[in-house]
């Protein structure tokens, strides 16, 4: 249950998909004009997260990483076939987006209609194929952690443009300077919003937790965090024994 | 005579500057952006996606008319895996370091907007010779917003330009850091290649009026 909040408020907060990683920039550039179209793909994208990562996390568990066609029998234990997730994931994106569409399209007339345009963007929308891809590196260890994340991270999407919509809406009776206007202070602001959610890296530091590096610029692998973490025990216990020896 | 009548010139120089994908078209922004603390990961990722948008827009232009275009978007995607697989297994053999600061946003270059952009907008309606060159034009486009990006934010963030230290060394006090001068951590962050970004976007509509946005 633990890990299941934990998971549930870093996706949101800490590693924003938009502030953290930029993933999803275009689209949130593109469609945040209106509040109420900001709502609508936000509200798409939290759904199409929400059912691909899952999906994906199946595909990988089950045939892409070494080992996973073990099920097939002793014999296809070697094979790995991690080098094909790229293909595999979008393909499972655009499918679901595809068949999303068409089930929304049948059985709810008024929401197909409030989505519509948005859902085939969202098939080229770097925030769903980054899920997966995040998924992937950071080894969620089940399903249900897979299921949070995937929802969580949307979330955390759909605040990032709702935010930006109602501070664009607001900013167009500003007197921004000409050549900064639309594009320009939409990039500044959000730099200085991305700022700000700098500020939830210290929220899910516990106890005896090491600091999170949120600020590194690229992805840590795991193998790089646990070095990072050696060092960092191995500077504890000299400066422990510094302290002993005065 | 010259290699490339001017129309086809205007293919590769227009990306460059009044149509740039990224700070006109918004283009590509996704995997841009988070990859530019380092000049060197910034070059290689503008490498990939020139490769990836030169290769990626001949294939759909050649192919163009017998897709069908319901199932465009699922067959472009596809073109895109396929090329992005192979830049992504090469850089893991001959750059392994390199592909692990890139990590998913090699990947990521599928969903790049541009690409998608320039398949749809262009090379589905276009000869496979003009669409190369519009393809080599955006991809230049790109890298060379995020070789400005990553040059400043490396310079003024790390004070080294390719892992290189051109303004002495901060520990030893050389260079301009004996007259102390201090690397601006800020640069490194996230955050402040939006920033970097906003303010090209500013210096290029203040010298070109004609691109400012209706308010």
């Amino acid at each position: 249950m633990l890990e299941h909040l934990e998971l549930f408020f870093r996706s949101i907060f800490v590693d924003n998909m938009v502030f953290a990683v930029f993933l999803g920039m275009c689209s949130y550039l593109a469609v945040s004009k209106k509040v109420s179209t900001a709502v609508g793909l936000g509200a798409a994208v939290i759904f199409v997260l929400g059912v691909t990562v899952p999906l994906n996390w199946l595909l990988d568990k089950y045939l892409l990483q070494d080992g996973a066609l073990v099920w097939l029998g002793p014999e296809y234990a070697d094979y790995d076939l991690s080098f094909l997730s790229f293909i595999l994931f979008i393909a499972t994106i655009a499918t679901m987006v595809q068949l999303v569409e068409i089930v929304v399209e049948k059985f709810s007339p008024s929401l197909y209609n409030s989505l519509g345009i948005f859902l085939p963007l969202i098939a080229v929308n770097c925030a769903i194929l980054g899920g997966s891809l995040f998924m992937q590196t950071r080894e969620i260890p089940n399903i249900g952690l897979a299921l949070n994340y995937g929802i969580s991270s949307g979330i955390g999407w759909f605040l990032a443009i709702l935010a930006i919509a109602a501070i664009r809406e607001k900013i167009r009776y500003s007197n921004v300077p000409a050549p900064l206007r639309g594009l320009g202070i939409t990039f500044i602001i959000t730099g200085l919003m991305g700022i700000g959610f700098q500020s939830f890296g210290g929220m899910l530091t516990g106890d005896n937790e090491p600091p999170e590096e949120t600020q590194s610029t690229t992805v840590e692998t795991k193998e790089e965090k646990e070095i990072k973490k050696e060092i960092e025990d191995k500077e504890e216990a000299i400066s422990y024994n510094e302290a002993l020896n005065k | 005579m010259a290699l490339l009548s001017k129309k086809d010139a205007n293919l590769i120089k227009d990306p460059l500057a009044d149509n740039n994908p990224i700070t006109i078209q918004v283009l590509g922004i996704c995997s841009a952006l988070a990859i530019t603390a380092e000049l060197k990961a910034s070059v290689v990722m503008a490498i990939s996606v020139l490769f990836v948008l030169g290769v990626g827009n001949v294939v759909i232009s050649l192919i163009r008319n017998i897709i069908p275009a319901k199932i465009r978007i699922i067959v472009q995607l596809v073109v895109v895996a396929a090329l992005v697989i192979i830049v992504d297994q090469v850089l893991k053999a001959f750059a392994y370091e390199l592909s692990k600061t890139l990590s998913v946003f090699v990947g990521l270059i599928i969903t790049n907007c541009i690409i998608m952009g320039r398949f749809e907008a262009f090379a589905l309606g276009n000869g496979p010779w003009k669409a190369f060159l519009d393809g080599i034009g955006n991809a230049l486009g790109y890298g060379i917003i995020l070789v400005i990006v990553g040059f400043f934010r490396e310079l003024l963030g790390s004070g080294t330009l390719f892992g290189m230290k051109v303004l002495g060394d901060p520990v030893a006090k050389t260079g301009l850091y004996s007259i102390g001068y201090e690397n601006n951590g800020f640069m490194i962050i996230p955050p402040a290649a939006l920033i970097v970004v906003g303010i090209i976007i500013w210096v290029q509509r203040s010298k070109n009026r004609a691109l400012i946005e209706e308010a």
